[in-house]
């Protein structure tokens, strides 16, 4: 999923200031199961903002609102009825449902309330880890299905750098090292001979280095 | 691997190894600054006691001055420098026309790491790149040299030709993949190997009877790595703080007792007492190792303690320094 955070009220309070009326829109999917921009946190962050900006003694009035999938257009519809009544919208979706927001009501100003951090998942009750860094061309097949690229901070091809100690990396000591990772499981599943083969660096075309990325069906074009 | 006549750069780096004499190499820190002086001064240390000088490229991610043209600088000087190049800061476009100007500059051996991450030097805010690893280094300039071809296979007309090495840390985890990990960067390229400080000798040992065992030694010529500690904080830390090292208690403990009986405030007294205990571990693990099979040399790292190598090398009994 895309994991995301919230950020700090005083930002968030700060890029509404000089609006009078503004509605916190949360969306229905990754952010919710991460809890950072679901209906829950909507009513969170509207009540604080609230209070926040009466405290100040320039109250702004909060609307509020969740849509299932903010970076779908469809589902965007279901609240095209409120943007009239403010002047700003924060939204509490990924940097997807952000743009989407901007792309498809352009005459207001969606802004973040989040910030997106990595596409990840939940690995214990309040704790998210990096798992995939969407390079567009998977190696997880040749690394016993521990990506290398997201879960080393080198991006390292050809196992672990001397700084693997204890099966810690020594960027994070709270970071298992994933080349040490791959290196059990290779070895868990007796293919430690892959381990041996050269890797020569990685074609990034397929990353966010090519430029923006875009992918076209024609299968699926009407 | 002691073969004279399939010279890949001709460095004295690489006569010296191949002439089948123990070899020794040293290490120079470029300054945080753009003061020629300290090169000079670090240089004259290292000059005529060592086959060749490593240095350094931005060392634990600390911006310091480039080590081509530190290299530059020591080509002047007479002395033959190794340059090292990590991947960190530059991609392969960046790489090889750093590497086509420094084999212009006349730059003959060069040592591909991947690098220390940002995280622990002076900018850990910045962007880095890894557009490779150290591996995927040595393989690009291997066919930059070998078949004149960049890495994206366009020929020129004057390849770079470099002696290429590697380096290799016996002691970080896993333990059972590091031999492999060196048999993959021979494989990839490297014509000689430097290790990571060595203080643990005994297994250090065990890695070469592993490296010996995959049949790799025939191919590269390893290059121990070695230094001497200045104090027993120095010892400490390294023992306990620093990633991929080991150093045994027991070189801790000698450390301690060398000032034993020398009262706390006599400072200099001290710190004699240590210098003096630490070259001498470092002469005795030059000993130890070079009795190991399959070590061709050493690598002496005297960080910020350059004046200390002329008495290792020299007590090591490894002067004078052959010409070839």
């Amino acid at each position: 999923m895309i994991v995301a955070e919230q950020k700090s009220l005083d930002e968030i309070k700060q890029s509404i200031s000089g609006f009078d009326k503004v509605l916190v829109l949360g969306c229905g999917t990754c952010v919710t199961v991460c809890f950072a921009g679901g209906e829950k946190e909507v009513g969170i962050l509207a009540s604080s903002l609230r209070m926040a900006t009466r405290l100040d003694g320039k109250p702004v009035e909060i609307l509020e609102a969740t849509v299932q999938r903010q970076c779908e257009y469809e589902y965007n519809e279901s609240i095209v009825d409120l943007l009239p009544q403010v002047d700003a919208v924060i939204s509490i979706a990924c940097g997807i449902g952000v743009q989407t927001m901007n792309e498809q009501f352009p005459e207001i100003l969606t802004l973040p309330g989040l910030n997106t951090t990595f596409l990840g998942q939940p690995t214990e009750q309040g704790v998210w880890e990096e798992r995939c860094q969407a390079c567009g061309n998977c190696v997880l097949g040749t690394t016993g299905g521990i990506c290398p690229i997201a879960r080393c901070a080198k991006s390292l091809l050809n196992g672990p750098c001397g700084g693997s100690q204890n099966g810690v990396c020594e960027v994070d000591p709270d970071t298992p090292c994933a080349w040490h990772l791959i290196y059990e499981r290779m070895t868990a599943l007796g293919k430690q001979e892959l381990l041996l083969e050269l890797n020569a660096m990685k074609d990034w075309r397929t990353s966010r280095d090519g430029g923006a990325r875009k992918i076209v069906r024609e299968d699926l074009r009407l | 691997m002691t073969e004279t006549n399939k010279m890949i750069a001709g460095s004295n780096l690489e006569r010296v190894l191949r002439s089948g004499h123990f070899c020794v190499t040293g290490e120079l820190g470029p300054p945080t600054s753009a003061n020629r002086d300290v090169i000079e001064e670090k240089a004259q240390h290292l000059k005529g006691n060592v086959d060749s000088v490593n240095i350094t490229d931005n060392q634990t991610a600390v911006v310091r001055m480039s080590s081509i043209a530190v290299g530059a600088m020591l080509l002047e000087l007479g002395i033959e420098p190794n340059v090292q190049m990590t991947a960190r800061d530059r991609n392969r476009i960046a790489i090889q026309s750093d590497l086509l100007g420094a084999s212009a500059l006349g730059v003959k051996n060069l040592l591909c790491l991947t690098g220390d991450h940002q995280s622990f030097g002076n900018h850990p805010m910045a962007k880095n790149v890894f557009d490779m690893d150290s591996i995927g280094m040595l393989m690009m300039v291997k066919a930059m040299s070998e078949e004149g071809v960049t890495q994206s296979g366009d020929k020129m007309d004057v390849p770079p030709h470099f002696f290429l090495g590697a380096a290799a840390n016996p002691f970080a985890d896993p333990f059972e993949f590091r031999p492999y990990r060196l048999a993959k960067k021979v494989k990839a390229g490297a014509n000689f190997v430097q290790t990571q400080l060595i203080y643990n000798v005994p297994k250090f040992a065990e890695y070469m009877k592993r490296v010996g065992d995959l049949g790799v030694l025939d191919d590269v010529y390893i290059l121990a790595g070695v230094g001497p500690i200045k104090s027993l904080g120095a010892a400490r830390y390294m023992a306990t703080k620093v990633p991929g090292m080991d150093v045994p208690d027991e070189i801790v403990a000698r450390m301690s007792d060398a000032v034993k009986g020398i009262p706390s405030e006599k400072k200099k007294a001290r710190r004699a007492a240590w210098q003096e205990e630490g070259i001498k571990i470092c002469v005795e693990i030059i000993q130890q190792v070079r009795e190991i099979p399959g070590v061709a040399g050493v690598h002496i790292m005297a960080i910020e303690w350059e004046e200390a190598v002329p008495t290792i090398v020299e007590k090591a009994g490894l002067m004078p320094r052959p010409v070839i």
